[in-house]
């Protein structure tokens, strides 16, 4: 078998016997037919709200669960494998750094994206079955797509943080000050630019700043494919600048890339 | 012998600026067994990574198999080598089964060796219990259950009885020396000496990233020349009185005498009637070990085997 798939299926099997998958799964569950039923009940009524309301509680809420969940899967791929010695023992086996960065990469990735499948997939076979909204499979495919990606840059970002750290705590500390950063603070300090300066940034170098976060290039696909009246804040702005959705997708596959670059990078040039 | 399947030629290796091998000259042959000894921070665990191919050596030649290990292009190398990292955690959420066949499939071999192998090292019967659940000694036979997958030919096994107790250390020499049978050469780095001596043909004993000396177990005894230990039963006040003896004894019954005077002190010994039992004890390795690193003698004057 190939040592990437035969990697990718041992994370795989880590991530059940762990609970992970499990409680993955849930947890997007509960969250998206949470919203989605009960949603409307904190406007006073007891209906599906509409999927542009939908999606965008979906999104504004999987942007902090995400990273994190992510962060937390992955966070000691590598520095977890450094303490326990099967780091080393790996490094003897006739495997290239690259077939194990990436068998990793697989068996993360196919976690996060079945859990995010089934938890999200089960809002939209809930309103599917259940109400007579319009556009509830394209909306819904494109917010899972677009989770599954923020996942993935997520898991990258874990990776180099679990290569350039020694010690497993290191890696915890450090992934909660990356997630702290990417959802929290980036936007924060965005808002206080547009606020707090005059003409400190025009729109176009508002979303070109943004396209440097990938929670937030996460909320601008999605947030940009519902009506604007529903979206406030820097993110308005950021939407009327209308990049288009390809060009968005085709940034935050580079999250993907070029973090997993950095972490073959680091990972060749490694010393156990 | 020319068949060496591990050779290193004049080796040093630093970490920064430190100095942790200096001009390391070292050949092991096929079915040969060598016991790497050192106390913690000789350099045993950089010899064993640089015969890994793991690290690079600052100065001089690896050679395994006839290839750089460190190469990208030794893949085939590393098919040979099993290797046992000291205090390795072997993913404790998998089940043995599971831990076995994720190693066999990245060296592609065959799954059924997974179960022979797990049978060999008595796991067969809780190979679906997660690694987590299993005792020190459990643990260690399924780490070398690993280094034993694809029947290596050159076997290294760091530091492998640490935390294990006599029984647990006793099974575990008894599955190494199985595969010694079967033509393997062995590398087995250890600071516990006691129970290696059986199991090992050549000691090479290590102090500070310098080779102090290297040879069969006989060689170096002869080179250090210590006392033999005579056990006797039965002739107690005898000996005190015999002129010849007595000054050779430590305790009432036990007498310390050199290689050269054995033959005659057993004779004399033997002449007595009373004499009703006599156990010849050899210099342990323990001994030997102590002996080499309190002379700290190099390893020009002492002639390798």
């Amino acid at each position: 078998m190939d040592p990437i798939l035969t990697i990718a299926i041992k994370e795989f099997q880590d991530g059940v016997r762990n609970r992970w998958f499990i409680s993955i799964t849930i947890i997007f569950s509960i969250l998206s037919l949470g919203l989605s039923y009960y949603g409307a009940i904190i406007s006073g009524e007891l209906q599906f709200s509409s999927i542009s309301s939908i999606i965008a509680s979906l999104s504004s809420l999987a942007v902090f669960i995400i990273p994190l969940i992510t962060l937390l899967l992955s966070y000691d791929a590598f520095v977890g494998e450094q303490e326990s010695g099967t780091l080393l023992l790996l490094f003897t086996y006739p495997i290239s750094t690259h077939q194990l960065l990436l068998g990793k990469f697989l068996g993360h990735g196919l976690i996060i994206s079945i859990s995010t499948c089934l938890g999200f997939g089960s809002a939209m076979v809930l309103l599917l079955m259940q109400s007579s909204l319009d556009n509830i499979i394209p909306a819904f495919s494109l917010f899972i797509a677009t989770a599954i990606l923020l996942g993935l840059c997520f898991i990258s970002i874990a990776y180099v943080i679990s290569l350039s750290v020694n010690e497993v705590s290191k890696a915890v500390g450090v992934s909660l000050i990356v997630w702290f950063f990417f959802v929290f603070v980036f936007d924060f300090t965005l808002l206080a630019m547009l606020i707090g300066i005059k003409d400190g940034l025009t729109q176009g170098q508002l979303v070109n700043v943004m396209l440097l976060n990938p929670a937030d290039l996460f909320r601008l696909i999605n947030f940009a494919s519902l009506m604007t009246e529903d979206i406030n804040g820097v993110l308005a702005v950021a939407i009327n600048a209308s990049l288009s959705l390809y060009v968005l997708i085709l940034v935050m596959l580079s999250w993907i890339v070029l973090p997993l670059l950095i972490a073959a990078f680091i990972l060749r040039r490694k010393t156990l | 012998m020319t068949n060496a399947i591990v050779s290193l030629k004049n080796i040093s290796h630093f970490y920064q600026k430190n100095q942790v091998l200096n001009d390391i000259n070292l050949q092991v042959h096929t079915g040969e067994v060598l016991g790497l000894l050192g106390h913690n921070g000789a350099g045993k665990t950089t010899m064993m990574k640089l015969i890994l191919g793991i690290i690079n050596a600052s100065k001089g030649e690896v050679e395994v198999f006839g290839q750089n290990p460190s190469l990208k292009t030794a893949i085939s190398t590393r098919r040979k080598i099993g290797y046992l990292p000291e205090n390795v955690k072997l993913y404790e959420q998998l089940t043995a089964k599971q831990v076995l066949t994720f190693f066999a499939r990245l060296k592609s071999v065959n799954s059924t060796q997974v179960i022979e192998l797990l049978r060999k090292v008595d796991l067969y019967s809780v190979m679906n219990k997660p690694v987590k659940t299993y005792s020190k000694g459990m643990r260690q036979r399924l780490g070398l259950a690993q280094a034993f997958l694809g029947r290596p030919k050159l076997l290294l096994l760091d530091e492998p009885t640490v935390g294990l107790d006599p029984i647990a250390t006793h099974e575990f020499y008894q599955s190494v020396e199985m595969l010694r049978r079967d033509g393997a050469s062995i590398i087995l780095c250890s600071h516990v000496l006691r129970g290696l001596e059986p199991y090992i043909d050549k000691a090479l004993i290590l102090n500070k990233g310098h080779i102090v000396t290297i040879g069969t177990l006989e060689t170096l005894r002869e080179k250090a020349n210590l006392p033999i230990s005579i056990q006797t039963q039965g002739i107690d006040d005898m000996l005190e009185k015999d002129t010849l003896l007595s000054p050779f004894l430590v305790s009432p019954s036990i007498l310390n005498v050199k290689d050269k005077d054995k033959i005659a002190t057993i004779k004399r010994l033997v002449s007595y009637e009373q004499l009703s039992d006599l156990h010849i004890e050899s210099p342990s390795l323990e001994s030997l070990y102590q002996y080499y690193l309190t002379e700290n003698m190099p390893i020009n004057r002492i002639e390798a085997v």
